[in-house]
């Protein structure tokens, strides 16, 4: 039976965020999850689940450590989950499906990213050679798929300005984002290059913080402390990891990902108000928007002109400013700004009567992928 | 003042003999011995079987014809290594070799705004250490 309206995301949890030299990945942890928790209406006694992602800077806070930091002697899902950046939409999935399955009532998710303050990590790169190729990271990969995108359709630079400034524009109305001064095409053509066709302004930040939510069944959230937001929709689709292997280098799962989710809810793209696509780069929302089914394929440079995306636009997108210009917190960026648009609780960035939300989330190279479909 | 190494390749028991040819300035490539598709040796899904037919035998070793096309391509100015500080900007690019296979590689002898999707570009080896040479692709013919 489908799962489709059962379950809901009931409180969320923010930390501090931007350089945290101070906080230590342990305390993030704790200070999301507590404010989730609080923000619910519960208490961590309530809590009975935990899906943790370990933070890939300092993976030392792990599932148990949380469970025991929160004081919690009994849960019914206990783990640590890792579909790289597809990982935050994930988990409310197999939350939801767990509770599904009666192992547990109300599944804390928890992140935390610690990027600007960070320990130097060694360099990783996906083939293995790549790092004496001066393949570092995941830009050049990711620009290496712009360029055949840019190559095949035509899609231009000054089209993925569009995106940049338009997610500057909602940050300039997000109090908590990290960059709040508005730039213009110019300054995005200006901007120094990483790694061609992406410049500085292509690419998401580089943050510390943490975020949290807890889902629990929809009956249950009636009687908690805010609106509850319903889960319509879920999917995912992953490709193989390295960039060469796959068969359609333009191919990021973002298709089949999508397809489960709108199959689920049985709705289409046209009945989405405000959209949360992860943004590693302007160019992830790009293909994002074609795979899903927003535009057809190769038509998301022109599709993104116009302001289009702009929170009084047609199809409002990344509206906390995203990971380009609020904070670079991998998927939960987005996650936990649709949450608030469809509680409506989102000030002067607030998109008017946003019904239903889809957001998703992407990691692995742009090769893995899932999509969460909410409503109010 | 000595100069600072790349981050050089494991040599493993499976790569060895792409690493040793590569220091005779060959580019091996594994060739299923069952239906003839081939697969790059440092491709890290493709070990084990192949995703043509998957035969798991053990492939045999091939030596490839060195001819591709630039499929898609990155030019890295951002200095993410010292020992890439005085080579950047350069070219990072996947490369649709003649027998099938796409490998990564950097593409010298042209000017970066110069190359152009579907290029046909052709081998050739850079000396790293005395255990590592790179293959590496240049404008066919130049």
């Amino acid at each position: 039976m489908s799962l489709k309206d059962k379950y809901a995301i009931m409180g969320v949890g923010y930390t501090p965020q931007g350089k945290l030299p101070d906080w230590t990945v342990r305390g993030l942890f704790l200070e999301a999850s507590k404010n989730a928790i609080e923000d619910a209406g519960l208490t961590a006694k309530d809590i009975d689940g935990i899906l943790v992602e370990l933070c890939w800077t300092d993976p030392s806070t792990q599932c148990w450590s949380l469970q025991a930091d929160l004081g919690i002697e009994h849960t019914g899902l206990c783990a640590n989950y890792d579909s790289m950046g597809a990982s935050g939409c994930a988990k409310v999935q197999l939350a939801a499906m767990a509770i599904d399955a009666g192992l547990c009532n109300a599944v804390l998710c928890a992140f935390v990213e610690k990027s600007a303050t960070a320990p130097a990590v060694p360099y990783r790169a996906s083939l293995g050679a790549g790092l004496a190729y001066g393949f570092f990271g995941a830009m050049p990969g990711i620009s290496m798929a712009a360029r055949a995108h840019m190559n095949k359709y035509g899609t231009t630079s000054r089209q993925l300005g569009e995106i940049a400034i338009t997610q500057r524009r909602h940050a300039c109305l997000n109090p908590i984002a990290q960059m709040r001064t508005p730039i213009t095409i110019e300054d995005h053509q200006n901007s120094r290059m990483i790694a061609a066709p992406l410049h500085l302004l292509d690419c998401c930040l580089v943050s510390d913080g943490g975020r949290a939510l807890v889902v629990t069944s929809a009956e249950r959230a009636k009687s908690l402390r805010h609106p509850p937001v319903y889960i319509m929709g879920m999917g995912q689709g992953h490709v193989i990891i390295d960039l060469p292997e796959r068969v359609d280098m333009l191919d990021t799962g973002a298709g089949r990902s999508g397809e489960s989710a709108f199959r689920m809810a049985g709705i289409t793209p046209k009945d989405v108000d405000v959209l949360g696509l992860y943004d590693a780069t302007t160019y992830n929302v790009i293909t994002q928007l074609e795979e899903l089914g927003f535009c057809k394929r190769g038509e998301a440079g022109p599709f993104v002109e116009g302001g289009r995306l702009t929170i009084d636009g047609e199809l409002p997108t990344n509206t906390s400013g995203g990971m380009l210009s609020e904070v670079y917190l991998q998927g939960w960026t987005g996650l936990i700004e649709v949450v608030r648009q469809l509680r409506g609780d989102c000030g002067e960035r607030q998109v008017k009567d946003a019904e239903i939300a889809l957001v998703t989330n992407q990691g692995g190279f742009i090769g893995f992928h899932s999509t969460l479909i909410l409503r109010r | 003042m000595a100069q600072i190494q790349k981050p050089l390749p494991a040599i493993t028991e499976t790569t060895k003999p792409y690493w040793e040819a590569a220091r005779r300035h060959e580019l091996l490539l594994l060739k299923c011995v069952d239906c003839g598709h081939y697969r790059h040796p440092l491709a890290p899904g493709q070990s084990f079987m192949c995703p043509n037919c998957t035969s798991v035998k053990q492939p045999q070793w091939a030596k490839a014809s060195g001819r591709g096309k630039i499929a898609t391509w990155t030019v890295v100015h951002k200095v993410f290594h010292p020992a890439f500080a005085d080579e950047a900007p350069y070219v990072v690019a996947i490369v649709q070799l003649e027998e099938g296979p796409r490998m990564i590689a950097n593409v010298r002898g042209i000017k970066p705004e110069d190359i152009r999707a579907d290029m046909e570009v052709e081998v050739f080896f850079e000396d790293l250490t005395e255990e590592i040479t790179l293959p590496q692709f240049r404008p066919a013919g130049k």
